[in-house]
């Protein structure tokens, strides 16, 4: 911003001026972000989708204008005469010098009110632990029996049931119904969750409501309700309103879902998901079946193997061979002493050969044998002069007679 | 082992907790052959159970009423 200066005195041009408030306006943080009630008047819409309006009291305008963007998500319509309280920040349409408040939020008058004291009960029981995360129970992965607890007529309850039959047809549902606005619905819904505690014992606990105005949630907000959910056996899903409300049994309940259909889903499991599960346990059973039996199967060739290793099959076999060589060295040997003897007889039968009184005959010895008696003649005593006598030579007899004896003598020395 | 009862008396939920507790079993992997055999067999069923009762389920609803509490109040 640029500041004007102090001892210069100067005029400045009506925009210059405008400028100057519009920077000194939006500089403020009141002005930025405040609510404002009054009563609505001089309210207009043209087609541009702007909405203008004058906020008043009993002694005061200020010009209220809502852009379209904003203006399309107002949740009540606007008329002349109602009170309401704006939000927004104050601004200076310095075109036409005006000092306006550009709103940001419309609610009617009272909800501001109603806004506060649903704070300090939201801050007492926070206070006092109610809403401690210690205290939430678990949400049942797979509820048998699902309590709801909300009007029958409502289609918070329809959409519950569609979402159900469609995700998890498997539950048990248990609906204990209440008037869900109205004077009768804290008691109402207090009554109904006690009763469904106390005679359906659920899994898990839905309690429903569609999307209303503030007023409409309104026993939401009841502390009296909020200790019925939290003195709850089974854990309770609120699904209460729009994605947008948050009220003191959101707080209290075990877990919040943005709307009824929500809650339903958070309070199951979908049925496609349990199918995938399923296949995919099944793929595990066969997986691990697969793996046991083949782990079997292999140590079973290992035992095989060790088995055969020290069958009495392969003593046997070992001992064949064994056999097998002993009755080959044997038959060898036998071999080598019949080779040996044959030879050992070879040379006998030549030595008996040459040991013959033929080949004594053969190398020029004589045999002589008495003719009377065939004796052998071995001594000159043997015989007497006029003895005939055989002389056997090789290759013949000679007959002779004695006609000498010399005892002694040797044969060439006489 | 595992438990003999018939699977058709098993809800959703015990059927599906009995096959994940058989297919923790396998993996474990320290079990003989024949009380594996047994176990995949036990949880093939299981697991056919379990898809049966996942595509031929309706939802069950019923509504308290006041006679509700009255029965209650009787059998107690």
């Amino acid at each position: 911003m640029r500041p004007l200066p102090l001892f210069r005195p100067t005029s400045l041009s009506v925009t210059e001026v405008n400028r100057y408030l519009r920077q000194l306006l939006e500089s403020d943080p009141i002005l930025q972000d405040l609510w404002v009630q009054g009563e609505l008047s001089n309210f207009s819409r043209p087609t541009s989708g702007h909405i203008y309006f004058t906020l008043k009291d009993s002694l005061a305008a200020l010009r209220v204008v809502m852009w379209r963007s904003t203006a399309q998500t107002l949740r009540i319509a606007l008329r002349d005469g109602m009170a309401v309280e704006v939000h927004g920040k104050i601004s200076m349409y310095e075109t036409g010098g005006q000092l306006q408040l550009y709103a940001d939020e419309i609610r009617p008058a009272g909800e501001g009110q109603l806004y506060q004291e649903f704070l300090r009960l939201k801050a007492r029981l926070e206070a006092e632990g109610l809403f401690d995360q210690a205290r939430k129970r678990p949400i049942p992965g797979m509820p048998h029996r699902i309590g709801i607890v909300t009007s029958p007529t409502a289609a918070a309850l329809q959409d519950i049931l569609n979402t159900l039959r469609r995700r998890y047809p498997l539950a048990e549902v248990v609906l204990s119904p209440t008037p869900v606005q109205g004077d009768e619905a804290v008691p109402g819904v207090i009554a109904a969750l006690e009763r469904l505690n106390r005679l359906a014992k659920p899994d898990v606990i839905l309690l429903a409501r569609g999307g209303g105005s503030l007023e409409d949630l309104w026993a939401f907000n009841d502390e009296g309700v909020a200790r019925a959910i939290a003195a709850s056996q089974a854990p309770v899903i609120t699904g209460i309103g729009h994605e947008i409300d948050f009220t003191i049994a959101d707080f209290a309940a075990d877990l919040r879902a943005p709307t009824p259909t929500a809650a339903a889903e958070l309070a199951t499991p979908d049925r496609q998901d349990l199918l995938s599960a399923l296949l995919e346990k099944t793929n595990q059973l066969q997986r691990y079946y697969q793996v046991l039996l083949t782990t079997q199967r292999w140590q079973l060739n290992n035992q095989t193997g060790s088995l055969q290793r020290y069958s009495p099959t392969s003593q046997v076999n070992n001992y064949r061979q064994q056999l097998d060589e002993s009755l080959r060295r044997s038959e060898r040997a036998l071999i080598q002493t019949f080779e040996l003897n044959q030879t050992r007889l070879r040379g006998l039968q030549t030595r008996l050969i040459s040991l013959s009184p033929q080949s004594i005959l053969n190398r020029g010895y004589a045999m002589v044998l008495r003719q009377d008696d065939k004796s052998l003649v071995r001594s000159t005593r043997q015989v007497q002069v006029n003895d005939d006598l055989s002389v056997q030579l090789s290759d013949g007899v000679v007959d002779v007679k004695v006609t000498l004896n010399h005892p002694g003598a040797i044969n060439g020395t006489v | 082992m595992a438990q003999s009862n018939p699977v058709e008396g098993l809800s959703y939920e015990q059927a599906f907790e009995e096959l994940e507790t058989i297919v923790n079993r396998l993996e474990s992997n320290q079990l003989s052959l024949e009380d594996a055999m047994k176990l995949f067999e036990r949880g093939h069923v299981l697991a056919q159970h379990c898809t049966r009762l996942l595509e031929q389920a309706e939802l069950k609803i019923r509504q308290l009423t006041p006679a509700d509490d009255a029965e209650l109040e009787n059998e107690g």
